[in-house]
């Protein structure tokens, strides 16, 4: 039963290793098997999750609601999963790009703080123990965006903390508001709190704060602008592990906080989440379509998918729900993969600007293949896994009766595709501009593209096994609809 | 008591987030220090404060309506504690920033919106 405590611990005894070894080599063998070691923990979770439908661990010996409770569901299964699997892919990844190298062991630490920080807000039970989890991603992910320390990356990373400590304040504001309120932290004796209690005027207030809070941290409309002035950056490896990682689990948390226990005003939240996921999707969409730096490109689309989650949220049926955990799976791994074939490209080509780019279809075939799997996967064209994201979300709309949303989703699938076109014609097919010819390499070698080609692999498995992984996400999705096995296997009620 | 620290929280909000709006890095801080600590007061004072009584108390079990309530204590202690991180941080990030480019003015940090 202590394998729940593990996600987090694995990272911790990684920091510790690497805290001792200094040497690069070692570091990134070491790293990776790590990394490995937890993707294997993670997958066993997931299967051991599929038996006993929520796992609970109390830290201390205290029983909830006293103590931190440890908590894993399905959603929190999955979303372990992918993050392992992202983990390994960057670590393999960080081992050819990242390139200061006296500074490489560096990256491991702080690579596997934040790997332990995203772990562990995704698996607690626990309000304030989330705040924490929080903040130790944001602290690794501070120095991350910092190491290198170039003028730019200075600018972005003061962005970044400016408006994700801001996130950070509305976070703790709303929690305290929710403790005075309610007298606990723990999540599930919230729901069982709150979920027959329709007062909504009180507990507004704390919904509004942590909504903002969680609202900045997975980069919705009125709130991502930290967002694109700083993705672009850092290190390639270090953008790719954020675009993997960091907006998803506000997205987590933000699924969590209002399928559990913020149901009061249905009718209000709803509608509200709807809009903002419209504006997100189109806003995010458009933006990317003006730029030519395929960072740039790639930062927006970001904040345009997020908007698909938040969609699923806001139609709030068992199915929308599932296709926004189906679409954040799908995203994870096709959004970091794309990342990662823009530092292959700039590797070959010598740049991230597509006017600078091309010729790689006929030099890098391969690099071709990698990139159009996750590219077409994003734009969401069968039988790649973003398709039947897509589908689910969209037919789940039709379901419901939000025909406006949906219509908004697919046509911001057009905008995808256009920008997913714009990479595919400028970088591949277009031939390598004269000026820039000397910058050409066509050298390749297998650790850089493998973790590409491992993402691609799991976009295409995803989209042809996308039956049983759907029926799977279907029971997350329903477990969420219905917190009552999750509020009395964590109260032991 | 109560609402003594209540003005006070809002007037160390409304000190943050005029500090927020300068144009100086080293006052953003400072807006950040004020809402911080603001924020730290708000979660102590949400979930009510009881005058004069200790969070524990020796041997007999007393009336819990008057011993004050100690979770919120811990709580802020620890967000005090993550604070003060963030803010040697921040501090940390600042002076590197004015090493590398020699100014303090937030109207020069746009060279990341730039398309």
């Amino acid at each position: 039963m202590n394998a729940i405590a593990l996600p987090i611990l694995i990272p911790l005894i990684m920091m510790v290793i690497l805290m001792i070894v200094r040497n690069n080599k070692a570091a990134q063998w070491i790293s990776s098997a790590g990394t490995i070691a937890l993707f294997v923990l993670s997958v066993y979770l997931l299967l051991e999750v599929n038996q006993k439908e929520v796992m609970v661990l109390y830290l201390g010996g205290w029983e909830a609601p006293f103590g931190i409770t440890l908590v894993i569901d399905r959603l929190s299964a999955v979303m372990l999963s992918t993050t392992a699997l992202i983990g390994f892919a960057i670590a393999v990844y960080a081992t050819k790009f990242f390139t200061p190298a006296h500074r490489e062991s560096r990256f491991y630490f702080f690579f596997f703080a934040l790997l332990m920080g995203v772990n562990g807000a995704f698996i607690t039970g626990d309000v304030f123990n989330l705040y924490v989890w929080f903040e130790v991603m944001l602290m690794s992910s501070f120095v991350l965006i910092t190491l290198g320390s170039k003028r730019a990356q200075l600018e972005g990373a003061i962005k970044y903390l400016a408006l994700n400590l801001i996130g950070s304040m509305f976070f703790l504001a709303g929690l305290g508001l929710l403790y005075g309120k309610t007298g606990t932290l723990n999540m599930a004796h919230l729901a069982q709190i709150l979920i027959d209690d329709r007062n909504a005027i009180l507990m507004n207030t704390s919904a509004v704060l942590f909504f903002i809070a969680f609202g900045i941290k997975a980069a919705v409309f009125p709130l991502f602008f930290w967002l694109p002035a700083s993705y672009h950056t850092p290190n390639i490896t270090v953008s790719s592990l954020f675009a993997g990682l960091l907006t998803k689990v506000g997205v987590y948390a933000l699924i969590r906080f209002f399928t559990l226990f913020f149901v009061q005003e249905p009718a209000f939240w709803h509608n509200l989440l709807l809009v903002i996921a419209g504006f997100t999707m189109v806003i995010g969409g458009m933006s990317a379509s003006i730029y030519y730096d395929s960072r740039r490109i790639l930062s927006y689309h970001i904040i345009s998918q997020i908007g698909y989650m938040v969609m699923g949220l806001g139609i709030f049926t068992p199915l929308a729900i599932a296709g926004a955990i189906f679409f954040t799976i799908h995203n994870m791994l096709a959004k970091t993969n794309v990342f990662l074939v823009a530092g292959i490209i700039r590797k070959l080509r010598g740049s991230f600007d597509l006017k600078k780019v091309g010729g790689l279809f006929n030099s890098n075939p391969a690099v071709a293949v990698v990139f159009i799997i996750p590219g077409l996967a994003l734009a969401g064209v069968p039988p790649v896994s973003g398709f039947f994201a897509k589908f689910i979300l969209i037919k789940a709309g039709f379901d419901a009766g939000q025909y406006l949303i949906s219509g908004v989703a697919i046509l911001t699938g057009m905008l995808t595709l256009y920008s997913m076109i714009k990479i595919w014609n400028e970088a591949f097919l277009k031939a390598q501009p004269k000026e820039y010819e000397k910058e050409v390499k066509t050298r390749v070698t297998f650790a850089e593209i493998f973790p590409s080609a491992l993402l691609a692999m799991a976009s295409l498995l995803l989209g042809i096994f996308a039956s049983p992984v759907f029926n799977y996400i279907m029971k997350a999705a329903e477990q969420l609809s219905d917190p009552v096995n999750y509020i009395t296997s964590v109260l032991n009620l | 008591m109560e609402i003594i620290l209540a003005i006070l929280t809002g007037v160390l909000y409304t000190a943050g987030v005029y500090m927020l709006l300068r144009r100086s890095i080293l006052k953003f801080i400072i807006g950040i220090i004020f809402l911080s600590n603001a924020t730290n007061l708000l979660v102590f004072l949400a979930a009510g404060i009881v005058q004069g009584s200790p969070a524990f108390v020796d041997g007999k079990a007393a009336d819990s309506s008057l011993i004050a309530d100690p979770l919120p204590q811990a709580l802020v202690l620890t967000a005090i504690v993550i604070g003060l991180g963030i803010i040697v941080f921040t501090l940390a990030l600042k002076y590197k920033y004015f090493q590398l480019t020699g100014t303090d003015d937030l109207d020069q940090v746009k060279q990341t919106d730039k398309p």
